[in-house]
């Protein structure tokens, strides 16, 4: 039963960072069309400017904040430079786009940080907590929190303001949002922005649990699509959902199964849901397949 | 009939006269080990590309898992020569049946989905065949890789030597290539590319689509597991991190770079990556003095640029002056269905 609850908390702490990724592909999927590969790259350069500003003697609590900006100017600038030119190529030449993008980053990440892992201290330093026999990490509870908080705030931000709706509005209908007096390519540049400023959080966030390097984003960017894929590709709760799912089956399969064959469980996990309920496991069907 | 096929695509026998004579001539010129070594392993490569090629270009469907293909191919083949002592060529057509009914059942699944999907899907295959490969070390040998794979000999010839082994690759894609064109020139050519432009139209008149999707897939797998046991027994030594799915984006970028629409610009596309590769790599350690695979930001670059800005790849520049060249009116009207 301990050991239970252990894994079910990492696993959740695991997969709050997969939502936040999560939450950012479905953004820019939604409002685009675009499958933005280089989302996990927002990540790593959160996480390692975070590493460089909190080494240039700025507290913790201010590095963040600047980080995040950092990552979402360069979120607009790729928006700007690199899809905007090519909005209305097919598919497979946005994905290699976005791969080349994806590539660039972490060329970039290499040049500029090297290729050692890089520390982070938590946000407070504390001791971890013990819970029914299980220990949390205090990071994990921020998490957790920050997550909760987010979540809110992007309700609120899609809901209730204006930008929000117009942002809805041209993921509903592009053609129809354009009538109505929205500029649907300003619109796209937001999503970038937004996605890269929550990837440049997840990666902060999991930065003190897991180093940070150059090499982090490919990966952790493909568990976040893998997410927004249980998730069934349109819904901000179904990508939460998808995400905690997704490092809940990690953290399990490693605890019972074997730590080695983590990642081929949760791919063939994602294998079997694209096969039998590719409109996501939340999601009711509809007439469209992916 | 040869006529009309003729006015349809135009004379293919320039294109292949002037190949092999590149082939057969590089030799002479060519005075340095390592540049052979990088035309041996361009040969190989184009094999998987061109496979690719007929995949992305003709038949519209994405795969960024085509180096766990490749790895399959090169892991039967080490496997059984180093370990069994069979027959290295029993061994690669082995390699390569396994290849194709792996392929085609995965392809049963798999192209069911489309686009950004199936780029995810194809990911997730290569990630589960690179964790078997390094899980199953009793069989592979698992991380350290495996060693003491034979060079390949046929009839008493010794294929160890750089020579040998550069006609034995470039006979092997002059192979693919005729296959490859007789299958574009072909009625399933036909029906491929019409897939490309719109699958439901095709449909529509009836043709079962899926099956040739998932043929198509599995032929490319094939020629990638072709490949793969060429590059084992070349390199005598196979390990796991080679067959990632960081090679297979490398493969995707060759294709598309290249040009996409055309098996003559996946092999332009394929020598251009590698040559691009080298020369970075030579600037940046020994002018620049950094280490690491540093070469990946160059890359970055150049993938943004020619899809932003000539999305049909390098053939396509080359293209625009042939059209220019060949005006004459038989050929204007169907100029589009060239690229062969």
């Amino acid at each position: 039963m301990d050991l239970f609850l252990q894994y079910l908390i990492t696993g959740l702490t695991v997969g709050s960072i997969y939502a936040l990724l999560a939450v950012g592909f479905v953004t820019i999927y939604n409002v685009t069309g675009v499958l933005n590969l280089a989302q996990g790259e927002f990540a790593m350069i959160g996480a390692l400017s975070c590493v460089t500003l909190v080494n240039l003697g700025i507290p913790i609590l201010g590095a963040i904040p600047l980080a995040i900006l950092i990552t979402a100017i360069i979120g607009f600038g790729v928006e700007r430079l690199a899809i905007y030119p090519a909005r209305n190529a097919t598919p497979i030449i946005l994905v290699v786009i976005t791969l080349g993008v994806s590539i660039f980053l972490k060329g970039m990440g290499l040049i500029i940080w090297g290729s050692s892992p890089k520390s982070l201290p938590p946000i407070v330093e504390s001791r971890s907590i013990q819970f029914f026999g299980a220990v949390i990490n205090s990071q994990s509870i921020w998490i957790f929190i920050l997550l909760f908080v987010l979540l809110i705030l992007l309700y609120w931000f899609f809901d209730k303001t204006f930008i929000g709706s117009a942002l809805r509005a041209s993921e509903k209908n592009p053609h129809a949002a354009s009538l109505m007096g929205i500029n649907t390519s300003t619109m796209s540049t937001i999503a970038f922005t937004i996605a890269a400023a929550l990837g440049a959080i997840a990666g902060v966030m999991i930065a003190p649990l897991t180093d940070a390097t150059y090499e982090m984003g490919f990966f952790i960017g493909i568990k976040g699509f893998v997410a927004m894929i249980f998730g069934g590709m349109h819904s901000v709760p179904g990508a939460v959902a998808g995400g905690l799912l997704l490092g809940v089956i990690e953290a399990f399969s490693g605890g019972y199964i074997s730590t080695y064959y983590t990642d081929a469980l949760a791919f063939g996990f994602l294998l079997l849901v694209l096969f039998f309920r590719p409109q996501g496991l939340f999601m009711r069907a509809t007439g469209e397949r992916v | 009939m040869e006529k009309v096929e003729a006015i349809l695509y135009g004379s293919r026998w320039k294109g292949f006269l002037g190949f092999i004579a590149l082939i057969c001539l590089l030799p002479f010129f060519i005075s340095s080990q390592y540049i052979f070594t990088l035309f041996i392993l361009i040969g190989i490569y184009c094999i998987v590309t061109i496979g690719l090629s007929l995949l992305i270009g003709y038949a519209g469907q994405i795969s960024i898992g085509h180096a766990a293909f490749f790895g399959i191919g090169a892991y039967v083949s080490g496997v059984l020569t180093a370990k069994h002592d069979m027959s290295p060529w029993l061994a690669m057509g082995i390699g390569m049946i396994a290849t194709f009914l792996i392929a085609y059942m995965i392809g049963m699944q798999v192209l069911k989905l489309k686009g950004h999907i199936l780029a995810l899907a194809t990911i997730a295959i290569n990630i589960i065949v690179y964790i078997l490969l390094v899980g199953l070390s009793d069989i592979t040998g698992g991380a350290s890789g495996l060693i003491g794979i034979p060079n390949l000999s046929l009839f008493g010839l010794e294929l160890g030597n750089q020579l040998h082994y550069y006609f034995l690759v470039w006979a092997f894609v002059f192979l693919v290539i005729l296959f490859s064109t007789n299958i574009i020139r072909s009625n399933v050519g036909r029906v491929l590319r019409s897939i490309h432009d719109s699958e439901i139209g095709t449909e529509t008149l009836g043709v079962n689509v899926t099956k040739y999707k998932i043929a198509i897939f599995a032929l490319s797998a094939m020629y990638a597991s072709l490949a793969g046991s060429l590059y084992a027994h070349y390199i005598n030594f196979i390990a796991p991190p080679t067959f990632n799915v960081s090679f297979s984006i490398l493969l995707l970028v060759m294709v598309m770079v290249g040009g996409v629409h055309s098996i003559w610009g996946a092999m332009i596309g394929t020598a251009a990556i590698m040559f691009l590769n080298e020369v970075i790599r030579f600037v940046g350690h020994t002018v620049f003095n950094i280490s690491g695979e540093v070469e990946i930001v160059v890359y970055g670059l150049i993938i943004v640029v020619v899809m932003i800005f000539m999305p049909k790849g390098l053939i396509g520049v080359l293209d625009i002056r042939g059209k220019f060249a060949i005006k004459s009116a038989a050929k204007k009207n169907v100029a589009s269905e060239k690229g062969v």
